[in-house]
């Protein structure tokens, strides 16, 4: 099985700003792989040096074995990228845009005719093929961005904030997509929302302030912070004392406890003696990313 | 099963993203790639009442051949920072030179139509022979083959397409509108005739003009604007291949 491996990745710009700090990981280069983290963490940075687009400024990544620095050549006959802000060339129509995007990876013009269309048919496109780009909705945009790149060959797709500025409707179309993809390629993606990595991906990793804080799949990020249980009081209500627990009340009203399962199951019944509407859930990944990243829960809709 | 690349391919990919498609789409950008050339050739063409028609003829061809090369760099700089295009072909098995290929044809093509009514203007007016063809033909692409080094290298260097577009007309008009491309450098008083041989230009307009008898040179002023031509060329191209950027550091 293939692997994704990043050593002391480190990324010092000509600003002499650190986008990524001594970054090491690990993980199966299958499935989704989703890094998080707030605007600024440095996960453009470390995906783009993934893609070869950017060298780091020491450090080294190897994906199958390959050496990303050493090897991007032979690294890049595998790979694809829709990067962050790209749009699909106004001037051009969903079909020509995946036909133009094969024949500049070398597929001979009929093999690159073939597959655009079948990529167009798999993304529902069809109805769009021959429409100017300019006139299509953002989410049909960026469904032939994703197109575009699965229309190749290549195993392992680079996503950065692939649902970026999308409504809830073509997030959740898009997401079904990447699941699809995911089953036989591997996709590493990139987002600031929460939920989308948390409905996505296999194993998550989290950046902060260009420094990797947390890598692994949802139970075991779970299993990384002191609590697993979450308890919200929709209104600001005296709180019972509590045992191992950590409160915290938003600014939008909610009370938030964080406790153990023993704990919360006791509080648990003891608000539903007394009348109180509470909620409890185990830990989200919004509460993980809180916690570890350190923002305060509910102050921030996005990290 | 390992996929045996086409050359071919990716340098058509260029042509047709950078030239073929956008006439196709939109047909009016055809129409002001060929007015530009075509308008101050009729000036110069009405003002000496003809007589320096063969002289604008070579001159429009001139800036045809230039323009394409300096529009490389808003192309590609709009390719590469308004939709990213260049990111996702630098993470691909396209390699630098043939996604340059590419683009630099797409140019071409793009100016074919405005070359095609020189060309028959030539044709009907200069009336050149083939040792004249041969010349004129060196001339324009070792002015392309500058201006498309200029192009590529500001392109990589740029992060602005606006700034892009911008200096792309100022180069234009710096390097085909101003200097004596259009007419002859005997026309232009002293002390500006040395300041247009700050221009590459220039150097190919002299050798076009005398080339189709519209100016007398020396051998020595003739040799002299070859070398300074293929020199030019030589240097920015180096220059552009060294400073140029493919992966970013």
């Amino acid at each position: 099985m293939g692997r994704l491996e990043c050593i002391n990745l480190t990324k010092v710009y000509e600003d002499h700003r650190t986008a990524l700090d001594n970054v090491s990981f690990s993980v199966e280069s299958k499935g989704i792989f989703g890094l998080i983290g707030r605007n600024g963490a440095g996960k453009t940075t470390l995906i783009r040096i993934l893609a070869t687009e950017l060298e780091p400024t020491s450090g080294s990544a190897y994906i199958d074995g390959i050496d990303v620095f050493s090897q991007a050549g032979k690294l890049r006959e595998r790979i694809a990228i829709v990067p962050q802000e790209a749009r699909a060339v106004r001037w051009m129509t969903p079909k020509q845009t995946v036909f133009s995007y094969l024949l500049w990876r070398g597929y001979p013009y009929k093999e690159a005719d073939r597959l655009a269309d079948e990529s167009l048919s798999k993304l529902g496109l069809v109805p769009y093929r021959d429409v100017l780009n300019s006139k299509l909705s953002g989410g049909t945009k960026r469904k032939v961005l994703i197109a575009t790149v699965t229309a190749s060959e290549a195993p392992i797709i680079f996503l950065d904030e692939p649902t970026m500025g999308l409504d809830p409707i073509s997030r959740r179309e898009l997401w079904d997509i990447l699941r699809e993809l995911g089953k036989s390629r591997f996709i590493f993606l990139t987002t600031h929302y929460l939920d989308e990595a948390e409905q996505l991906a296999d194993k998550i990793g989290i950046l902060k302030e260009g420094k990797l804080i947390s890598v692994g799949n949802l139970s075991e990020l779970r299993s990384s912070v002191r609590y697993q249980y979450s308890i919200k009081l929709s209104s600001k209500k005296e709180v019972p004392k509590t045992g191992d627990a950590e409160v915290t009340v938003s600014s939008s009203g909610y009370t938030q406890i964080m406790t153990n399962e023993k704990e919360a199951f006791r509080l648990a019944r003891l608000f539903s003696e007394q009348g109180i509407k509470f909620s409890i859930t185990p830990v989200t990944l919004d509460d993980i990313f809180f916690r570890l990243a350190g923002q305060k829960a509910g102050d921030e809709t996005e990290a | 099963m390992r996929l045996k690349r086409s050359r071919f391919s990716q340098i058509l990919a260029g042509i047709l993203v950078n030239a073929i498609y956008e006439m196709k789409n939109y047909p009016i950008v055809t129409i002001s790639t060929v007015i530009s050339p075509l308008s101050l050739l009729a000036v110069v063409a009405f003002v000496s009442s003809g007589d320096l028609l063969g002289t604008a003829i070579a001159g429009g061809l001139i800036m045809i051949f230039f323009s394409s090369g300096i529009a490389l760099q808003s192309d590609l700089s709009h390719l590469k920072n308004d939709f990213k295009l260049q990111d996702m072909i630098v993470s691909s098995p396209t390699s630098a030179k043939m996604y340059m290929a590419g683009m630099s044809l797409a140019e071409i093509i793009y100016s074919i139509p405005g070359i095609v009514i020189l060309s028959v203007l030539a044709a009907v007016y200069i009336q050149p022979n083939l040792i004249q063809i041969a010349i004129l033909t060196a001339v324009l692409f070792l002015m392309f083959a500058l201006s498309i080094a200029i192009g590529f290298m500001l392109a990589t260097l740029s992060s602005d397409v606006v700034q892009s577009y911008a200096f792309s007309r100022l180069l234009s008009l710096l390097f085909a509108t101003l200097p004596p491309v259009y007419y002859p450098i005997t026309l232009v008083p002293y002390p500006f005739n040395y300041l247009a041989y700050l221009s590459p230009t220039t150097y190919a307009a002299e050798i076009m003009h005398w080339t189709i008898g519209a100016l007398e040179l020396s051998s020595t002023h003739l040799i002299i604007d070859w070398a300074v031509l293929i020199g030019a060329c030589v240097v920015i191209m180096f220059i552009a291949v060294k400073k140029s950027r493919w992966r970013e550091v």
